[in-house]
């Protein structure tokens, strides 16, 4: 089936052409990288953009540079390429629990990062990682480039910090100061391809510090801070965890939907909260982790 | 309308097609290729699988205008003189009852074959999670993939 409607297609060969494409064009225009939630929206009707511009032949957006403070991932590259990539398996294995767990392999090898932020909707797997590490979005407009730091990012579903003319031109992500032990837990209704019921992201370090951050529990993907302030220091007996996961009430609000209930979404997320604290401590002292098999061998 | 050009199935084709056409409605209209089948048309099924220089995509959510100049393999192109050893162990397994998602997974396994010759069970069943299967219930397909990853060894 072909859409419906009938676009104008470019594929620019450097990024001073698409910027000036997007900067005549703007809300009028898609961009269109990896394809698979665009083409999905644009058969559904959902945007019906009169120009539809692919970065796929900009050379410089398909590498994953390593600085001597962060790594620099371009908006070209995909899950596949996460998932493939030494210095994200040892450096963020957060993104890379995440990566593996975004759709599937037929899907991961052309959805990119950037694009899965540009799409912002809350059950974004790639979220919780990006907002555990301090990411930043620079974008770029014919204006210049800009850094947008990811907790202002996100601004409702499918709505986010970008204005009509930028453009997402890389994912900043630094390297963390010490050691830490990070893990992501992603529960679906079944093995294979699914959207989040609840995504949870953590990360501790050997002083006890904490960050924690959730999707598909709120409108946008969100730092858990107030349970990371009440953890700050403490040891995770059996009685801070329950005291967690009352703070932890208060601190998402998930909805029901086709995935899932509202009371079963706050219920499994004390579980994964447990469960997640418990395998990010793990990871730290050097443990193996299968993220998929804690949850029942359900991710 | 536009005139791409590209590989299909080892051999170069020209075909004319406009932006909103997608990858899947002109492999299967305009250039004749059938075993890529149409099923959600949103990228969860799988039945549509190809192989883009090599890699498995979703050609329901590819447009035909973005393959210009690259290359696409098809379960016609992998078979063109003989069944490959794996399509002979699906035969072999009886793998697949009504055959709307073998061409699919017969690709997704060609790829990962290609790049890990000896995958764990795993490793295949992460390879073919989203090729959907409502016949024979997957052991099959897992058993002749297991099979031909053995022989090799």
């Amino acid at each position: 089936m072909a859409m419906a409607h009938e676009f104008r297609y470019e594929r620019p060969g450097t990024l001073k052409e698409a910027l000036q494409l997007l900067g005549e064009h703007r809300e009028k225009c898609r961009i269109l990288a990896g394809g698979t939630d665009l083409i999905v929206n644009m058969k559904e009707g959902m945007v019906a953009p009169e120009l539809v511009i692919d970065i796929k032949d900009i050379p410089d957006l398909k590498e994953i540079s390593i600085h001597e403070h962060e790594i620099v991932i371009g908006a070209g590259i995909t899950f596949a390429d996460l998932i493939a990539s030494d210095v994200i398996i040892n450096g963020f294995p957060i993104l890379h629990d995440a990566a593996k767990t975004v759709a599937s392999t037929g899907v991961r090898s052309r959805a990119t990062l950037a694009g899965n932020l540009a799409s912002a909707v809350p059950s974004l797997d790639s979220a919780p990682a990006l907002l555990v590490h301090d990411a930043c979005v620079e974008a770029a407009s014919l204006q210049g480039t800009r850094m947008i730091p990811i907790q202002e990012f996100f601004l409702g579903p499918r709505k986010t910090a970008l204005l009509p003319d930028e453009i997402i031109l890389s994912i900043h992500l630094p390297f963390p100061d010490k050691k830490q032990g990070e893990v992501y837990l992603k529960l679906g209704r079944y093995g294979g391809e699914d959207l989040a019921q609840a995504g949870w992201g953590f990360v501790v370090d050997a002083d006890r510090n904490y960050k924690i951050a959730h999707c598909a529990l709120a409108a946008t993907p969100k730092r858990a801070l107030k349970i990371e302030q009440f953890l700050c220091g403490k040891e995770l007996t059996p009685q801070v965890i329950s005291q967690a996961k009352e703070i932890m009430r208060e601190e998402i609000a998930p909805i029901t939907d086709i995935r899932a209930s509202k009371e079963y979404r706050l219920h499994v997320s004390g579980v994964m909260l447990e469960r997640g604290l418990k395998a990010a401590f793990d990871r730290l002292q050097n443990r193996e982790v299968h993220p998929q098999k804690l949850l029942g061998g359900i991710a | 309308m536009k005139e791409i050009s590209l590989i299909l199935n080892h051999e170069p084709r020209t075909v004319m097609v406009a932006p909103n056409e997608i990858l899947l409605d002109v492999l299967r209209e305009k250039l004749g290729v059938k075993s890529p089948k149409c099923g959600c048309e949103r990228g969860d099924c799988g039945a549509c699988t190809v192989l883009l220089d090599g890699t498995c995509v979703r050609s329901c959510l590819v447009l035909a205008i973005e393959v210009e100049g690259h290359e696409i393999t098809t379960v016609e192109g992998i078979s063109q003189d003989k069944l490959s050893t794996l399509q002979e162990a699906f035969i072999e397994f009886n793998s697949f009852q009504c055959g709307y998602c073998a061409p699919g997974i017969i690709l997704a396994v060609t790829e990962l074959l290609e790049k890990h010759p000896h995958p764990s069970l795993e490793e295949i069943k992460e390879s073919i999670a989203g090729n959907l299967c409502r016949c024979t219930g997957y052991t099959p397909i897992f058993d002749a993939i297991m099979a031909v990853s053995k022989e090799g060894k």
